[in-house]
C-alpha cells in the first residue's frame, strides 16, 4: 500500500517538475514582450512542491488515523463481553491481525473471523480513501502550479519561501526534541507522584528523603500491600560516590594533560598525544564497561585480597576508576581550549617579572582560566552522572546507603535500565519510578550544563 | 630638570636583588626543581592515560583475537544410508531432518576405539558441538550421491574443547618411568605396579599439600578459639581433622587418594592412559581413560608418568576429555581454521555457534535510518541558523537548546523513545526504525554544531560575490556556500555516526536487547545492534562467550577506527585555509 502510494507520489512529483519546466521554457519563447521572471527550473520546483506537500500530509495524517479506526472497528465487531480489559483487547487485536494476514495458527472462532473480515474491509476502504484523496490533492496541486506559469509569475520567490519554511521546520526539530523529553518524562513523573489510581506510589518527600530503594515489591498489582520503598537517597549517594571517584581520577590527569599539552609539549609530542586522547574519547562506553567488569574489578579485588581488604566484586571503585578514564579526554580537551584562550600578553607579563613557566601557569594562567576549568569539570560531572553502560556492567544492583568505595553501590542510571529493560506495563509504580529517576537525571544534568555553558560563554566574551 | 636628580638622596633600598648568596642560589634551585616537578606531573598524567589505553587495547585483543579462530575435527564419517535417508528417496527435506548424532558417534568411536564405559563415551560425544553436523548436512543436501560413502568432514568442536585447544586447559608434562611397570588389566579400574619407587615424588607432593591444608585448618581453629568459647565443638572437630591429616602426612610411606583439587597424575602405558585415583611410592590404582593395547609389563623408559598441572576442578574439561582431545590432536584430526561462522550467523545460546551477522545487519539498518534522518535535517537546520535565522531571542533559545541537548545523558533519549515512539505512536519494539529515530535525535545536535562550524568557516566574500552578480540569498547559499562547506559537514557527520555506532543505553530502553537468532531483513523486524550484542554476551557465564564479546568489540572498534580514519582523511584532503 505505502509502496504504491509513494511510487505514485514520486511519479507525480517528477511529472510536475518536468512538465512545468518544459512549459515555462515554452512560455519564455512566446512572442509577447519581456522575459520569464523566474528560471524554468523554479517553475518546475514550485509545481513539484505543490504536489509533494499535500500528498505527504495526507499520508502522514491518514495512515495513523486509519490504524486507530481499523482497530476500533475490529474490536467493535468483536463482542465486548469477550475482551474486557486492556490486556485482553491487545491479545485479541493481535489474533485478528494474524488472522487477517493468514498467519493465525489453530482454528479461529466465529467472532474472530467476523472481526478479521471487518478489519480487512475497513483497512482496504481506508487505504483506497487515502490513496484517492492524496492523488486528488496532488493533481490539484499540479494543476495549480501548471496553470500559474506565466512570465510575470514569481515562482522563485514562492519556492524560496517554501524552502525557508522547510529549513525553519528542521531547526525546530531540536526544540521539539527537548519539548518531547520534558513532556514525556515530566508527565510520567507527575503520574508517579500524584495519580490516585496508582498502587504503592510514594509521596514526594518519601521519594526525595527515603533511605530505602526497593521497587521490586510493586511489581504486581496484587502485591500492593507489601512494603514498597522508593527512597531516592541511596541511589543519589551511589551516583555521587562513583562520580566523585571518577572526578578524582580524571580531574588531575585531565588537567595536567591539558596543561602539559598546551604549555610544554612540542608539536611532535602534541601530534602523538592528541590522538591518544581522541581514541580514548571515541571508545564506546560498553567497551569500557566490559573492561571494568572483567579486568579492572578482578584486579582491584585481587589487590584488596592481598592486603587483607574484602572488596566487593562490583565495587564502586572499579566503576569509578574506569569512568574517570572515560572523562579524561573530556576534561583535557575542554581545559586545553580555555588555557589556549588565555591571552599571550598575560604570559609575557609574568615572564617579564621573572616567573618560571610553572609559576606562570599556577599563578597567572590557571586563575585566569579558572571559570572555564570549573565549567569543564561541571560538564564532566554531568557526563559522569548520566553515564550508563559502565555502571550497568561494573556496578551493583543493590541500593546500599554507603560511602565506602569498596562496597557495591547502585546508581540512578543503573536503576532506570534495570526497571525498563524487559516487559513493562505503564501503570505500575515501578515503571513510572524509572521516569521519575529520568526526570531527576535530566534536571540535574540540565542545570549543570546550563551553568557551565553560561560560564564558558561569558568567559569567552571577556577575552574576545 | 637635570638638577632634580641631584637632590635625591638615594635611600638604602628596602629590597635588594640578591642572586649570588647561598640562600638565593638555594631558592632558585628549588624553584627550578618545582618547575621540573610540575612538568613531570604533566608527563605522568599523559603517560598514565596512554598506559590505560594500551592496557585496554591489549586486554581486548588478547581476549578477542582467539575467537576469530575455531577448531574442528577432521574425521572420516561413514555416511550410512539407513541413518541419513532410510526411505531411500534422496529428498532434501528428509536429509535435512535426519538424526546425525549416530553418525558423529560412529566417527568418534572409530577415531578412538575401545571406549566401553557409558560415561566415557558420553564425554567423547560431548567434545563435539550440537552444531557439528551442520556442515555434513549441507554437503549431503547439496550432493546426495555422497550418501553411502565415507567422507572427510570438519566437525565443529564444542566451546570447551575449542577453548582447550586454544590453551585454556592444563599444562601437561611427563617423564619416563624408571622401573618396569606392570598393569593388571586393559580396561576398567586397574593397578599399575613398578619395580622402583616411580611415584615417590608425587606422593611427597600430596603429603606436603596435606600438611598445608592441616596448617590452614589449624590457624582457622586458633582464630575461632580466640574469638570466643561458644564454638568449642566446631574447634574440637577441626582439631580432630588436623590430627587426622597430620597422621597421614607424617607417615611418608602409606598410600594416598587423589582428588580433583590436586594436579592429576596419569600413567601412559602400552598405548593407553590410566588416571591414578590412589597412589603409593611404587604403584597406582586408577581408572583407564584410554584402553591399553595389552596388559604386558612395560620396560623402563617405554612408559611414562604424566601430570595435568591444573587441578581438574579448576578447568572446564575433565581428565577424560583432556585424554580424548590429546589423543585426537596426536592423530592429526584437529583442524584450526578462520571462524567465518562468527560473521555469517546470528546469535545462539551455544558460544561456538554464535555470530554477529544479526547484530551487524541490525546496526546497518539502524544507522541507515539515523543517517537518512539526521543528515538532511541537521544540515538544513544548520543552514537556517547560520544563514537565514534573524538574530533574535528565539534564535538564542534554539542555540542554547542545541548546546544543552548535546550534553543530555543518552539514556534520557531512550526514555523519550520509549514514551513517545513506542507508547504514543505505537511503533514496534526492538525495531531498527525506532532505534534509528532515537539515535538520530541523539546525534542531531552534534551534526548541527559541526555543520554550523563548517558553514562559518566559508569566507563571507564567496557569498558576497554571488550576491554581487545577482544571485538570490538562497542561490548564494545553496550554490556556493554549502558545497564549499560540504567536506566539513561530512567529517562532522561521520564523527556523529561513529558516536551513534557505539551508543548502547538508549537502545536498551526501546527493547533492542531481546535474544534474536534471525538476521533482520526489514526496518520493523526485531533486531539488535553490535554494542547491545556486546552487552548481552558480556553477561553470559560461559568463558567462550567472554572471548566472543571481546571479538565483537574488536569488530566494533575496527569499524570505529575506519570511520574516524575516513573523517581524518576527508579533513586532510579537503581542508582549505582561506
Amino acid at each position: 500500500m505505502s509502496g504504491i502510494y509513494f511510487t505514485t507520489m514520486a511519479v507525480l512529483v517528477l511529472a510536475g517538475f518536468y512538465l512545468s519546466s518544459r512549459r515555462a521554457v515554452g512560455v519564455s519563447r512566446e512572442a509577447s514582450a519581456g522575459s520569464l521572471h523566474s528560471l524554468p527550473v523554479y517553475h518546475g520546483l514550485y509545481t513539484a512542491a505543490l504536489v509533494f506537500v499535500p500528498m505527504l500530509l495526507v499520508f502522514a495524517v491518514g495512515a495513523p488515523l486509519l490504524d486507530r479506526i481499523a482497530n476500533s472497528a475490529a474490536l467493535a465487531a468483536f463482542p465486548s463481553s469477550l475482551a474486557t480489559d486492556e490486556l485482553h483487547r491487545g491479545a485479541t487485536l493481535r489474533d485478528v491481525y494474524n488472522l487477517a494476514a493468514n498467519q493465525y495458527s489453530g482454528a479461529p472462532s466465529l467472532e474472530l473471523q467476523n472481526a478479521a473480515e471487518t478489519l480487512k474491509s475497513t483497512l482496504s476502504l481506508g487505504r483506497w480513501t487515502i490513496f484517492g484523496l492524496g492523488v486528488a490533492l496532488g493533481l490539484a496541486g499540479f494543476a495549480l502550479g501548471f496553470t500559474s506559469i506565466d512570465k510575470q509569475f514569481r515562482a522563485r520567490n514562492r519556492f524560496e519561501r517554501f524552502v525557508l519554511i522547510v529549513l525553519f521546520a528542521c531547526a525546530t526539530v531540536a526544540i521539539l526534541t527537548t519539548v518531547g523529553i520534558v513532556f514525556s518524562v515530566l508527565y510520567e513523573t507527575i503520574r508517579f507522584f500524584f495519580d490516585p489510581s496508582l498502587k504503592g506510589r510514594p509521596t514526594v518527600t518519601d521519594f526525595l528523603f527515603g533511605t530505602e530503594w526497593n521497587p521490586q515489591a510493586a511489581l504486581r498489582a496484587d502485591q500492593g500491600d507489601i512494603k514498597t520503598a522508593f527512597g531516592f537517597v541511596p541511589l543519589l549517594t551511589g551516583t555521587l560516590l562513583i562520580t566523585l571517584i571518577a572526578i578524582l581520577v580524571a580531574g588531575p590527569l585531565g588537567l595536567f594533560s591539558a596543561i602539559y599539552l598546551s604549555e610544554y609539549a612540542t608539536p611532535r609530542i602534541r601530534a602523538f598525544a592528541k590522538p591518544i586522547l581522541e581514541i580514548l574519547a571515541g571508545i564506546p562506553t560498553v567497551v569500557l564497561g566490559f573492561f571494568a567488569a572483567l579486568t579492572v574489578a578482578p584486579i582491584i579485588r585481587g589487590w584488596g585480597h592481598h592486603v587483607g581488604l574484602d572488596i566487593a566484586s562490583e565495587s564502586a571503585l572499579a566503576a569509578g576508576v574506569v569512568m574517570g578514564m572515560m572523562i579524561i579526554p573530556f576534561i583535557s580537551s575542554l581545559s586545553d581550549d580555555v588555557i589556549n584562550a588565555v591571552p599571550q600578553s598575560l604570559r609575557d607579563g609574568a615572564y617579564a617579572l621573572g616567573a618560571t613557566k610553572s609559576e606562570t601557569i599556577r599563578n597567572v594562567i590557571l586563575p585566569a582560566a579558572l571559570p572555564g576549568i570549573v565549567s569543564a569539570f561541571m560538564l564532566a560531572i554531568s557526563r559522569a552522572i548520566g553515564e550508563t553502560m559502565i555502571v550497568v556492567m561494573a556496578a551493583g544492583l543493590a541500593a546500599n546507603l554507603t560511602f565506602n568505595p569498596l562496597d557495591a553501590v547502585t546508581t540512578i542510571t543503573v536503576q532506570i535500565k534495570t526497571i525498563l529493560v524487559g516487559d513493562q506495563e505503564f501503570d505500575s509504580a515501578k515503571t513510572l519510578a524509572a521516569f521519575a529517576l529520568g526526570f531527576v537525571l535530566f534536571f540535574v544534568t540540565l542545570v549543570l550544563n546550563v551553568i557551565a555553558l553560561a560560564i564558558v560563554r561569558r568567559y569567552r566574551e571577556q577575552y574576545d | 630638570m637635570t638638577d632634580i636628580s641631584m637632590d635625591i638622596a638615594r635611600p638604602e633600598p628596602k629590597f635588594r636583588l640578591d642572586l649570588t648568596s647561598d640562600a638565593a642560589r638555594a631558592r632558585i634551585r628549588s624553584r627550578y626543581r618545582a618547575e621540573t616537578r610540575f612538568k613531570a606531573y604533566g608527563i605522568a598524567a599523559l603517560t598514565v592515560t596512554a598506559l590505560f589505553l594500551a592496557v585496554l587495547m591489549f586486554d581486548i585483543l588478547r581476549n578477542g583475537l582467539p575467537a576469530f579462530w575455531q577448531h574442528s575435527l577432521l574425521l572420516d564419517v561413514p555416511v550410512a544410508a539407513d541413518i541419513v535417508d532410510p526411505a531411500g528417496k534422496r529428498e532434501a527435506g528428509a536429509i535435512k531432518g535426519a538424526d546425525y548424532f549416530p553418525l558423529m558417534r560412529n566417527a568418534l568411536n572409530a577415531a578412538i576405539p575401545g571406549i566401553e564405559s557409558r560415561s566415557a563415551s558420553k564425554q567423547l560425544t560431548r567434545v563435539l558441538s550440537v552444531g557439528a553436523p551442520d556442515r555434513l548436512r549441507d554437503m549431503l543436501v547439496a550432493d546426495p550421491s555422497l550418501i553411502g560413502k565415507t567422507i572427510k568432514v570438519p566437525l565443529l568442536l564444542s566451546d570447551d574443547a575449542d577453548l582447550y585447544y586454544k590453551g585454556a586447559g592444563t599444562g601437561i608434562d611427563d617423564r619416563a618411568g624408571r622401573g618396569t611397570a606392570t598393569p593388571s588389566g586393559r580396561t576398567g579400574e586397574i593397578t599399575v605396579l613398578t619395580s622402583s619407587n616411580d611415584f615417590a615424588e608425587e606422593l611427597q607432593n600430596i603429603k606436603l599439600r596435606l600438611k598445608s591444608v592441616a596448617d590452614t585448618i589449624s590457624r582457622d581453629a586458633g582464630r575461632i578459639e580466640r574469638s570466643g568459647p561458644d564454638q568449642a565443638q566446631r574447634v574440637a572437630s577441626m582439631r580432630a581433622e588436623v590430627a587426622n591429616l597430620a597422621n597421614r602426612y607424617q607417615q611418608p610411606g602409606n598410600a594416598e587418594a587423589l582428588d580433583s583439587k590436586v594436579p592429576s597424575v596419569l600413567v601412559a602405558i602400552n598405548g593407553g592412559l590410566v588416571k591414578a585415583t590412589r597412589l603409593d611410592a611404587s604403584g597406582i590404582t586408577g581408572d583407564v581413560l584410554l584402553p591399553l593395547k595389552s596388559a604386558e609389563e612395560a620396560k623402563p623408559g617405554t612408559w611414562k608418568v604424566v601430570h595435568y598441572s591444573t587441578p581438574e576442578s579448576d578447568r572446564k574439561v575433565t581428565d577424560q576429555e583432556v585424554a580424548f582431545l590429546e589423543r585426537l590432536r596426536e592423530a592429526g584430526a584437529v583442524d584450526r581454521h578462520f571462524n567465518w561462522r562468527f560473521f555469517t550467523t546470528g546469535d545462539s545460546r551455544e558460544p561456538e555457534l554464535a555470530g554477529i551477522r544479526g547484530a551487524l545487519t541490525g546496526t546497518a539498518l539502524t544507522l541507515l535510518v539515523t543517517l537518512l534522518l539526521c543528515l538532511p535535517i541537521g544540515v538544513m537546520a544548520a543552514v537556517y541558523l547560520e544563514e537565514f535565522a534573524p538574530k533574535n531571542r528565539w534564535t538564542d533559545v534554539v542555540e542554547v537548546n542545541i548546546n544543552n541537548l548535546a550534553a543530555v545523558p543518552s539514556i534520557v533519549f531512550g526514555l523519550l523513545g520509549l514514551a513517545v515512539f513506542l507508547n504514543f505512536f505505537g511503533l514496534p519494539r526492538s525495531a531498527p526504525l525506532v532505534g534509528g529515530l532515537v539515535l538520530a535525535l541523539l546525534v542531531l545536535p552534534t551534526i548541527i554544531i559541526a555543520a554550523r562550524a563548517a558553514l562559518k568557516a566559508v569566507p563571507p566574500s564567496i557569498k558576497e560575490a554571488a550576491l554581487g552578480v545577482g544571485a538570490s540569498h538562497q542561490q548564494a547559499v545553496f550554490h556556493h556556500v554549502l558545497p564549499l562547506a560540504m567536506p566539513g559537514i561530512m567529517t562532522g557527520t561521520i564523527i556523529g555516526m561513529a558516536h551513534a555506532l557505539g551508543e548502547t543505553a538508549p537502545l536498551l530502553m526501546i527493547g533492542m536487547v531481546a535474544f534474536i537468532v534471525d538476521v533482520p531483513t526489514a526496518f520493523t523486524d526485531a533486531a539488535t545492534v553490535l554494542p547491545v550484542q556486546i552487552y548481552l554476551w558480556s553477561d553470559l557465564p560461559e568463558p567462550a562467550f567472554q572471548s566472543k564479546t571481546a571479538a565483537a568489540i574488536v569488530v566494533l572498534l575496527a569499524f570505529l577506527f575506519l570511520m574516524n580514519g575516513a573523517a581524518i582523511w576527508l579533513r586532510k584532503k579537503f581542508e582549505r585555509r582561506w
